[in-house]
């Protein structure tokens, strides 16, 4: 009982020490300077009687989910034939290992080209989404294929025994077979993205966290710099338990963590 | 038995090789082995005298070198419903209920075809109850009866059994041998087993193929003319046991 107590209380501790460490680091500061925590609290409030914050987390989490889809919805099946077929991996792989290292950031000016003048919810959103897209592609295609290659053989080669090939073996043997490696590849990915959409927004943008974020800066209000960071740390966490939270519920079902 | 039976596989001459960077390495030296339809064949030998990769030749999962490998008279090319393979740790999917695996291979039949196919197999393996079951739920015994169930569903002719009892605790393992024992008279099937255990092969098998290392080849094959249920403490069964023992060269007493 006593264990179970300081187990849950740790990481709170950690919290504390950590926000202890911050208001000592910003002794003094006004909010023109790297504000405190009790500032930032303030900040905070102040950004919720703006009205904006919900706005921007919207248009966040939308392009987030966007970019992240559709390249979920690309680079999945892609990756189930990557890992399958070792002709299609020797074309195909080197391409995609030399524009993976690419900041997504980097690809901002073309992104702006291409759809800086395409109206949709919000100007420029479809650039963002873009950027998403990259970001969330070539991480996703990578994973999958590498799940796929580490396929146990004797699934392989159940499915060739039993006459299953083509569509069905991808949809009912590859995939299932894989599922676990990809969820967590998906896991990862996302995390990724949300680092990505922050850096995006902060330019050419009206909207979103990132926007929050320089819009706040340009007011030289860093209070609400440093809570909109706060903001963006506990949504990235939100996802992060959502993703997690799936994952488990698929690996508790295959037996391969047991269920409590 | 009435009449001679007709050859169901036959193996002539086979040499397998894998390439690796150093060169060729020969695993399978010249094997010849023969089983007729309905019988039980089994194959033993010392870990790494390539019995296994026989058997996966044999199943169409690897190509051979050279030689003559049939069943049915027809050259094997690749794997077939025909046949079907039970593997080492149960290759049935555990994304998969008890059904749902059993009927993997069933996919061209009617839906209504499939279910009463998947009720008698279920049955003849006594796994009713569990048809909803995902495999984590099962025990080690009962993930092998879901296998033999599904290898018996796509009405196969030829079982290929690769040590499917290795993974099991020694109650189990006997249990299991029972059953194979029992599925293979209820239902006739050629079937060809890979195992290091000798107590095993002969507990089953009509004739046991010893493998050998060096070459890697069939070097004997006994007859096991004993009448079933076959017990291990029967001075006829010992004097086998230790007939291939000694042809292994092992010393029996630890």
């Amino acid at each position: 009982m006593l264990s179970r107590i300081r187990r849950i209380l740790r990481p709170f501790l950690g919290i504390a020490f950590f926000i202890l460490l911050w208001h000592l680091a910003t002794l003094g500061n006004k909010r023109t300077d790297v504000a405190g925590p009790y500032l930032t609290l303030l900040g905070l409030r102040d950004l919720l009687l703006q009205g904006v914050l919900l706005k921007n987390i919207v248009a966040s989490v939308f392009r987030v989910a966007w970019g992240f889809a559709l390249a979920a919805l690309v680079g999945i099946p892609l990756g189930l034939a990557l890992g399958r077929f070792a002709v299609l991996n020797q074309l195909f792989n080197p391409p995609v290992q030399i524009l993976r290292p690419i900041s997504p950031i980097a690809w901002l000016p073309i992104a702006t080209l291409l759809f800086g003048r395409v109206r949709w919810f919000d100007p420029s959103d479809l650039a963002a989404i873009f950027l998403i897209f990259l970001a969330s592609f070539f991480s996703i295609t990578t994973s999958t294929a590498s799940a796929v290659a580490n396929i146990e053989t004797k699934y392989v080669r159940s499915a060739q025994n039993l006459g299953v090939t083509g569509l069905r073996f991808a949809t009912k043997v590859l995939l299932p077979a894989a599922m676990p490696q990809i969820l967590t590849g998906l896991r990862i990915t996302l995390g990724i993205a949300w680092v990505v959409v922050v850096a995006a927004e902060m330019l050419g943008v009206s909207s979103g966290l990132g926007f929050q974020v320089n819009d706040a800066r340009n007011n030289l209000r860093y209070d609400i710099v440093l809570a909109a960071m706060v903001v963006i740390g506990l949504i990235g966490l939100l996802l992060d338990a959502a993703m997690r939270s799936i994952e488990k519920a698929e690996l508790t079902r295959r037996g391969i963590l047991r269920a409590n | 038995m009435s009449g001679p039976s007709p050859v169901k596989i036959r193996v002539e001459g086979l040499f397998k090789e894998f390439r690796t960077k150093k060169g060729a390495v020969s695993v399978l030296e010249g094997v010849d082995l023969e089983v007729l339809t309905g019988e039980f064949v089994a194959i033993v030998g010392p870990s790494g005298c390539g019995k296994s990769t026989l058997l996966n030749c044999i199943a169409g999962f690897e190509k051979t070198t050279t030689g003559t490998l049939l069943i049915d008279g027809a050259p094997v090319t690749q794997p077939s419903r025909k046949r079907v393979f039970v593997f080492q740790e149960t290759g049935i999917f555990p994304w998969l209920t008890v059904s749902e695996n059993v009927g993997f291979g069933l996919f061209d039949r009617s839906a209504k075809e499939r279910d009463g196919i998947v009720a008698k197999n279920v049955a003849l393996v006594g796994l009713e109850g569990f048809e909803k079951a995902y495999p984590a739920e099962l025990s080690g015994g009962m993930k092998q009866r879901v296998e033999f169930a599904r290898a018996l569903a796509v009405e196969s002719d030829v079982l290929f059994l690769d040590e499917p009892f290795g993974a099991l605790d020694a109650f189990t393992r006997l249990e299991m041998r029972r059953e194979i024992a029992r599925i293979w008279k209820a239902t006739g099937k050629t079937c060809l087993l890979v195992t290091h255990d000798v107590e095993e092969a002969l507990e089953l098998a009509d004739r046991v193929a010893v493998m050998t290392r060096r070459p890697a080849r069939i070097a004997k094959v006994v007859d096991v003319n004993l009448s079933r249920p076959r017990d291990s403490d029967d001075p006829a069964f010992r004097a086998l046991k230790d007939g291939i023992f000694d042809f292994l060269g092992v010393e029996r007493r630890v």
